[in-house]
């Protein structure tokens, strides 16, 4: 028998004008958790895929056991018993905890369910592990913890031995991060092999054995977590010394610039309001932060905030002007956002990087006259934009911004937002999914645009971004805000127990 | 930075050969079908088709029949832009058959019953199409009505309402309208020499030199104008619209207004000809507007492409009618243009084929090492979209 239970051999796997995947080489030994490192685009994603038998690569072996196998579609995939935890849960909402984890190898007698014995083994399961779920609740209902736990069972339910988990701590809070790193421990220490795909390094660190890492399509090396530090493996998977803690003076706060005044936000998914009178400041010169486990409201309030969703009570003041009513246009003469869905919001994918750069402002006079665009100066502008803020693309400012990495799609949007010079800028989970050294870019653009006297209203589910920008910190749940802590006075896990509901105190007004 | 592409990388070259291909796919049925029906005739009948006023031998009649087609082109092109136009901006105009009917009622019952002059029937035409447009695009904007389900049961009602209201301008003996040339002389097209060039056509007007025009007007509009920027950055991506402070739904209403006034404008371009009469008792609504979808793809989704497609497919449809009826039944002209024309609507698919195959050609030469790839960023929308 082979040491390894997965061993990916030399994968090469090409898209036009790409390589994804360069001479990769992985080695997943039997009952280790081995943790898969890589900046966003690192190739990370293909090499699942190619494992999971979505892609075909052009080169390379892969290897089961120490037989060579060929996977051409998922079913292959999971034939070999390889399952992967999906960063966002694949469940049918409306179906229980039980029917999710049998959906597909459904035991069935005579056409009719058979649904006592797939109990009583997810029940087994479930106590074997230390994977609390409760099997007839419904996923509607049910913490994101559980769902993940619910994912889980689902791979174990079909005997899964290779185990892939898909970024999955982005969801979870601190409490329910702790308990997920412990059930994988009792599934490594039950034999099962473990692939654990992040780019948080203090969980890396935690959990992981060993550690893999890509970047830019190349396989840098693989190391003893025992034997390295957080500060190596930053810099083997961004190639350079990197900052992983953003650097920032005293905050000095002055005017107020924008007051929200018990605002409620209708909420699209269901009849009560998302957000239920939420009241707080944000001054010049500092960074106010919205903590909170995502569906909290805190989309929904960025969207009354900013005009994408009308205001049904309360108030909205920016810089002593009532904007309760006013269209998003007017807004944003003053106001900077940096969406939360770069795709959604963001961008216009289809459209070229400069036409992109003036979506906030190609109704100006330096871009438009006489109704006609003013192609030299959008270009000219979107150059200017492209070097000041090291924005990368294949051809400039004339790439459809859809072929350009999520990291520099963010760079881009933060350059033509932070360009408008605004006097608030909000600014929602700016970082997500990106990479440290992008990260550690846009956390300096912040913090330099809050010391020049700009009001930031920052909105992340990541706990250290929270605790390393903000410098005040206000926690939303359920629609309200629950707690206003300062960071330099608060720990993670106070945090923690405000964003899970456990801890709450009155705040605002 | 900026590398040579190969010419079949060129997106407007691989729109003309996705272009070329349906077609041929589009005639190898026709003929196919020509083939099944009668072996006989099959290769002349295609070719017959594909000749068109060509099937004359003479260079006189020839020109006259082109000259006819070209008057049929002008409506098609004008219902293939209207198409076109609101398709930028994501939403599928197939009402522009309604509108045509609109503008075609209007039109002439102005220049047969109130003895208007032609400019001010065209521009009652553009009214009444803009007018149609504008109850879909209301719908559309304020109530979230599929576009495609009002605009469809528009066309029907556009369709009775024009038959009762022309029924009054009508001939005694017929169900069609009375002649343009005999009841107002003034409301008859201006033609500004054109038939000349066409042996005499006396249908060859000003309507087709307009419609070309008006096809890079659209072009222009789209492409260059502050107006255009905004309704493609709907059509391809309606949030990020709104995100840029874009006015949703005012840009809808106003897209299908402008769709509507060009295929009103359309009809006006072939009645206010004297070409042809409306026929008060037809119980179908004409073909132009849906033709002008087939003429939209076929066209590459560019109206300045969309001016050599309208010209192709009514070409076919005019060839079609030479087809000898002694062989084929009188229908079978129709059912092979339709055939062909059915095929144009797969540009897209071919043309999804065709960069596919060029991908794959790319890959296999593997050259360009740069490894930053772009699916990273694609699979976190799909995870995102999937995420409720």
């Amino acid at each position: 028998m082979s040491e390894y239970a997965i061993e990916m051999l030399h994968i090469t796997k090409r898209f036009p004008g790409i390589i994804a995947n360069d001479d990769v080489t992985i080695q997943l030994r039997k009952g280790e958790i081995h943790a898969l490192l890589g900046e966003n685009g690192a190739g990370k994603s293909t090499l699942m895929s190619v494992l999971f038998g979505l892609y075909q690569a052009e080169e390379g072996t892969i290897k089961k056991d120490g037989k060579e196998v060929k996977i051409t579609n998922p079913n292959d995939a999971n034939d070999l018993g390889i399952g992967m935890v999906h960063q966002h849960f694949k469940l049918v909402q409306c179906f229980s905890v039980l029917d999710n984890i049998i959906l597909g190898v459904e035991t069935t007698k005579n056409g009719l369910l058979q649904k006592d014995e797939a109990r009583k083994k997810v029940m087994a399961l479930s106590e074997k592990y230390g994977l609390a779920v409760d099997p007839d609740a419904l996923i509607e209902n049910i913490t994101v913890g559980m769902q993940q736990r619910t994912e889980i069972l689902k791979m174990l339910y079909r005997d899964n031995e290779v185990l892939i988990f898909d970024e999955p701590t982005a969801v979870l809070t601190p409490q329910e991060i702790g308990e997920l790193m412990q059930i994988m421990r009792n599934l490594a220490a039950e034999g099962k092999s473990i692939l654990f795909i992040s780019h948080k390094l203090n969980e890396i660190m935690e959990v992981a054995d060993r550690c893999s890492v890509l970047r830019r399509g190349k396989y840098i090396g693989t190391v003893d977590i025992k034997s390295t530090t957080q500060e190596e493996l930053s810099r083997m998977m961004v190639g350079r010394d990197v900052q992983l803690v953003a650097t920032k003076g005293e905050a000095k706060p002055g005017k107020v610039v924008l007051d929200v005044k018990g605002i409620h936000v209708a909420s699209k998914a269901h009849h009560n309001d998302a957000v239920k009178g939420v009241s707080f400041q944000v001054r010049e010169g500092e960074i106010v932060c919205i903590a909170g486990i995502d569906g909290n409201g805190q989309t929904e309030l960025v969207y009354g905030i900013t005009g994408l969703e009308p205001i049904t009570h309360g108030s909205l003041i920016l810089d002593g002007k009532d904007i309760t009513k006013a269209s998003i246009r007017e807004r944003s003469q003053t106001m900077s956002h940096i969406p939360e869905d770069r795709h959604k919001h963001g961008l216009v994918l289809d459209y070229p990087l400069d036409y992109n750069m003036v979506l906030q402002r190609y109704w100006q006079p330096d871009f438009v006259s006489g109704g006609f665009l003013r192609a030299g100066s959008i270009r000219e502008y979107s150059d200017r934009l492209i070097n000041e803020y090291d924005v990368r693309s294949g051809q400039g400012s004339i790439t459809i911004a859809r072929s350009m990495s999520g990291g520099n799609q963010q760079k881009a949007i933060i350059a033509r937002e932070l360009d408008k010079d605004p006097r608030l800028l909000v600014a929602v989970q700016p970082t997500r999914g990106l990479d440290v050294g992008a990260i550690e870019f846009i956390h300096r653009q912040l913090i330099s645009y809050r010391d020049k006297g700009c009001a930031v209203l920052l909105v992340s589910l990541e706990l250290e971004e929270v605790m390393n920008v903000s410098d005040r910190i206000l926690v939303m749940y359920e629609g309200e805000i629950v707690g206003e802590l300062d960071p330099k006075k608060t720990t993670t896990e106070e945090l923690g127990l405000y964003m899970a509901g456990a801890k709450r105190e009155k705040v605002g007004v | 930075m900026r590398q040579k592409k190969s010419i079949l990388g060129n997106d407007g070259f691989q729109s003309v050969l996705a272009a070329l291909l349906c077609i041929m796919v589009g005639l190898l049925i026709g003929f196919l079908v020509l083939l099944a029906i009668n072996p006989a005739g099959a290769v002349n009948g295609i070719i017959t088709i594909l000749k068109n006023f060509w099937n004359y031998p003479s260079h006189a009649a020839a020109m006259k029949y082109l000259g006819n087609t070209l008057v049929k082109t002008a409506p098609l092109l004008m219902c293939a832009l209207s198409i076109n136009f609101c398709y930028k901006v994501g939403l599928f105009n197939i009402g522009a058959a309604g509108q045509y009917v609109a503008g075609a009622g209007l039109c002439l019952y102005a220049a047969l019953a109130w003895k208007l002059p032609w400019f001010v029937c065209l521009i009652l035409a553009l009214v009444a199409g803009a007018v149609f447009g504008t109850i879909v695009g209301f719908l559309k904007a304020y109530a979230n009505v599929n576009e495609v389900i009002s605009g469809i049961m528009l066309n029907w009602i556009g369709l009775y309402l024009v038959n009762m209201a022309l029924s009054n301008v009508k001939e005694q003996a017929s169900p069609y309208t009375l002649k343009l040339a005999s009841t107002n002389p003034a409301a008859v097209l201006p033609t500004m020499g054109l038939p000349a060039l066409f042996s005499k056509n006396k249908y060859v007007t000003i309507a087709i030199p307009l419609a070309i025009l008006i096809a890079v007007a659209v072009w222009i509009v789209l492409n260059k104008t502050k107006f255009g920027y905004e309704l493609r950055a709907t059509g391809f991506n309606k949030e990020a619209a709104r995100y840029a402070g874009m006015n949703e739904k005012r840009n809808i209403i106003l897209t299908l207004m402008i769709g509507g006034a060009l295929a009103g404008l359309g009809a006006a371009f072939l009645y206010l000809t004297g070409f042809e009469e409306w026929s008060c008792t037809q119980s179908s609504v004409p073909g132009m507007g849906f033709n002008g979808i087939a003429a939209t793809f076929l066209g590459g989704l560019n109206p300045i492409g969309t001016i050599f497609s309208s010209y192709f497919i009514q070409h076919i449809t005019s060839g079609g009618s030479y087809l000898d009826k002694a062989i084929y039944p009188s229908q079978i002209s129709d059912l092979i243009s339709a055939i062909i024309i059915y095929l144009c609507g797969f540009v897209l698919f071919f043309k999804f084929t065709l960069n596919k195959r060029l991908a794959a050609a790319a890959d296999k030469n593997g050259q360009n090492a740069n490894a930053v790839p772009e699916d990273a960023g694609k699979t976190e929308t799909g995870k995102g979209g999937e995420k409720k």
